[in-house]
């Protein structure tokens, strides 16, 4: 198959590249005391959490790297990191 | 509550967890939104972005070489203005690109007046190719190329005023900014992007990697920059300073402590004189922004 | 009608006719009448297009690089200096396949510094990915910017151009030319049609970086693109003859070399002082011809071979040197593979360089040079050297 002219590509593919595999820990989040000020989805270097139906956070743990950002900027202290169990 | 804006950079990015420039990329693009071409330089941002065939980039994007995004950017401008096209023309680079070896290109694009935003992510010497160190790497600072030892006690030049340069040459608006205070950082995108004519923004962009720190603090770094008066956060327009981020202004000892590249300063016992100079161009910082909060009598 | 004009003016008449959008060029020795004619002629309306007059050529290809992505027809012009200072950006144009022409004004490369002609500019960026064309007069010229355009553009190809003559001996000569009239270049070449472009309503990533398991597919594919480009160019040329009554379907043109022994290979002005001179060696009933290449990339063998299949010694005129090479030409070179299964002999005769005359006598030289069999050397050399 020819590859595209120029070294392009049409955009969003980079989802191909699963990366919460690298993750050794998890952040779990605790609704009760979340006051969904939406601070971790804006800080998510990854892009990977968004709002729920309800309005708390909801990760994709397809591409959750586990950096921890988001428990450490967590105005509430609602999200702790888990190790990931094997 | 979510900002509803969307997104325009995408997951599955190779960055580093808790990757400043990551979140400068995706904060740039939330502000900047669809109608943006995005010229990148050849960095750590361009190539966790863009291994082919995968892009986390979802409006146009482009990448040349190393140091010729502002040239790039002008003949993009060009073209769609003859075209009758509208879109904005966004660089995102990194300071070796924009404070080294893209100063030629950057000036004459500056000094033509083409309609384009300049954004550098600032993150302080050359992270892609393992932390050698760059005209904007700060005083002492230790990095592959200019490691702290028996005769050296790291970088020994204090880091280039870009944005002054930038200012010189005319520019409508020039900003800094840090992914530390995103909403502050996507509005000077905004205004850039919307200010006719070259304008820069230079957003602090720490690298956990590079300065030696947990990926989870990278926000905490940031403002820690801020506070100690490193870094500061304002606007110029026309030339003139017209917004400063007013801080509570802490011993810079605690933000250097908090970074491998400045622990030398501190091991085996405290450099008093290092440390003090660093504190000098903290206070000179503050003196020449006014960014200090005074207490009222 | 024929009209007479400087060189450098003729091609910036072709590049007026063939309305790029974007203009960016910085201005350097001897290159700098046509970039500023064309700045008259942007200035005067006559073509409607953005003119950047950059801060140095690294940034005039970048900026054309940037606006050919976005889809806009472009145009530049260096030479010597200013083109080794592009060199980054010429091969990324190539990788990027943007089909940029781009007119080199042929001087010498220092140091020591020289502004004088000689084909070593664009010959050290021959494995660049862009097609170099060479004209032997103002007329050629003009008419191979409108082909290399053509060819460029065209999408079996995506390839950016040279269009190569020589400095000072064709840019700054007055000579007859044929200027076509705007409605026929226009039939003759249509607007751009980029084959991808940087647009928000359709938006692709573009120049991305390319690990081991790609990055030689993209090699291969610059490289088979160059070879599709000689029959593209051959089409076009045919079809611009067609046109305009000037033939350029060949990527070679053989001068009396029918029934020759010898054979000069050559590109660029020289062509016409050897054609002079094998006039004169034909009087004295010498049995020489000229083989004038048109096109050095892409490198036409098939056609080297077969024009020089009945010759029995060739001499390759080189206004170069291969430093290091027992070869001492790179035209030489290519030369020699493209004749190689015929077992002829192929000298390469290095003058010419940094502005040095060569006359009549000095090709008569090198003929009998390579009819006796003389290694491949110099030729013209001052005595206190030797």
């Amino acid at each position: 198959m020819a590859l595209n002219v120029g070294c392009s590509a049409r955009p969003g593919n980079a989802r191909d590249n699963k990366t919460g595999s690298w993750r050794t820990f998890r952040p779990v989040f605790d609704n009760e005391k979340c006051n969904k000020c939406g601070t971790c989805m804006m800080i998510c270097p990854e892009v990977c959490i968004s709002e729920d139906e309800e309005g708390y956070p909801q990760v994709d743990y397809e591409f959750c790297k586990g950096c921890g950002l988001c428990t450490e900027e967590c105005p509430k202290d609602a999200i702790e990191m888990k190790k990931e169990e094997k | 509550m979510a900002d509803e804006r969307p997104e325009f950079f995408e997951s599955g990015h190779r960055a580093c967890g808790g990757c400043g420039p990551a979140l400068a990329g995706r904060l740039i693009m939330k502000a900047a939104g669809e109608n943006t071409i995005v010229v990148a330089s050849t960095g750590c941002m361009e190539v966790f972005s863009t291994p082919y065939p995968e892009t986390a980039w979802k409006t146009p994007w482009i990448h040349s070489l190393f140091q010729n995004a502002a040239a790039v950017a002008s003949g993009i401008e060009s073209s769609i203005k003859m075209q009758g096209r509208d879109e904005k023309v966004v660089v995102i680079a990194g300071d070796g690109a924009t404070f080294d070896i893209g100063v030629l290109c950057i000036s004459g694009a500056f000094e033509r007046g083409h309609d384009i935003t300049y954004i550098c992510y600032d993150n302080e010497a050359y992270m892609n190719t393992g932390i050698q160190r760059s005209g904007a790497t700060p005083y002492d600072a230790s990095t592959t190329t200019s490691p702290a030892g028996k005769n050296s006690t790291g970088n020994s030049r204090p880091k280039k005023d870009m944005p002054a340069i930038l200012a010189a040459h005319g520019a409508p608006y020039v900003a800094t900014a840090s992914i530390a205070y995103p909403t502050d950082m996507m509005k000077k995108v905004e205004k850039a992007i919307n200010t006719k004519g070259p304008c820069y923004l230079q957003v602090h962009a720490p690298c956990c990697t590079g300065w030696g720190f947990d990926g989870a603090k990278t926000m905490e770094i940031g403002k820690a920059a801020i506070n100690s008066g490193l870094w500061v956060n304002f606007e110029m327009e026309e030339g003139t300073v017209t917004k400063v981020k007013k801080v509570k202004r802490v011993p810079v000892d605690d933000y250097l402590k908090s970074q491998k590249r400045f622990r030398h300063l501190f091991k085996p016992e405290p450099k008093t004189e290092e440390i003090a100079k660093i504190q000098a161009i903290a206070d000179k910082n503050a003196e020449k922004y006014g960014t200090d909060i005074v207490p009222k009598n | 009608m024929l009209q007479i004009m400087e060189g450098s003016h003729a091609v910036a008449e072709a590049v007026k006719l063939s309305r790029p959008q974007v203009v960016s060029a910085y201005p350097i020795t001897p290159q700098t009448h046509i970039v500023e004619r064309l700045a008259e002629i942007v200035a005067d309306g006559e073509l409607d297009a953005d003119y950047i007059c950059v801060e140095s050529e690294f940034s005039a290809l970048s900026s054309c690089l940037g606006a050919s992505a976005a889809g806009s027809r472009v145009y530049s012009a260096t030479t010597s200096q200013g083109l080794a200072f592009m060199a980054e950006v010429v091969f990324n144009v190539a990788g990027m396949r943007l089909p940029i022409v781009m007119t080199i004004a042929n001087r010498s490369l220092g140091a020591p510094l020289s502004i004088w002609n000689d084909q070593q500019d664009s010959l050290f960026l021959r494995d660049s990915g862009w097609m170099q064309l060479y004209a032997e007069d103002a007329q050629e010229a003009m008419d191979l910017h409108f082909i290399a355009y053509k060819a460029a553009e065209n999408h079996e190809v995506l390839l950016p151009a040279f269009v190569c003559f020589d400095g000072f001996i064709l840019t700054h000569t007055f000579e007859p030319v044929d200027i076509p009239k705007q409605e026929e270049i226009d039939a003759y070449l249509p607007a751009f049609n980029p084959y991808q472009r940087l647009d928000a309503k359709d938006p692709i990533s573009f120049g991305m970086y390319a690990t081991p398991d790609y990055y030689q597919e993209f090699r291969y594919e610059i490289n088979a693109a160059m070879t599709r480009a000689k029959k593209v160019l051959r089409e076009a040329g045919a079809e611009f003859g067609e046109m305009f009554g000037r033939d350029y379907s060949g990527l070679v043109e053989e001068y009396r070399l029918d029934d020759a022994d010898t054979a000069i290979v050559a590109m660029g002005s020289v062509c016409g002082t050897i054609k002079d001179a094998v006039d004169e060696m034909r009087d004295d009933g010498k049995k020489v011809g000229l083989l004038k290449l048109r096109s050095f990339r892409p490198f036409p063998y098939e056609d080297v071979r077969t024009a020089l299949a009945g010759v029995s010694n060739v001499a390759v005129l080189e206004k170069n040197i291969n430093i290091g090479s027992r070869m001492l030409g790179a035209v030489g070179l290519e030369v020699k593979d493209a004749v190689y299964k015929n077992g002829t002999p192929v000298y390469s005769y290095v003058g010419g360089l940094g502005g040095r005359d060569i006359r009549r006598k000095d090709v008569k030289m090198i003929t009998e040079w390579a009819e006796t069999g003389r290694n491949d050397c110099f030729f013209g050399l001052r005595e206190e050297v030797l």
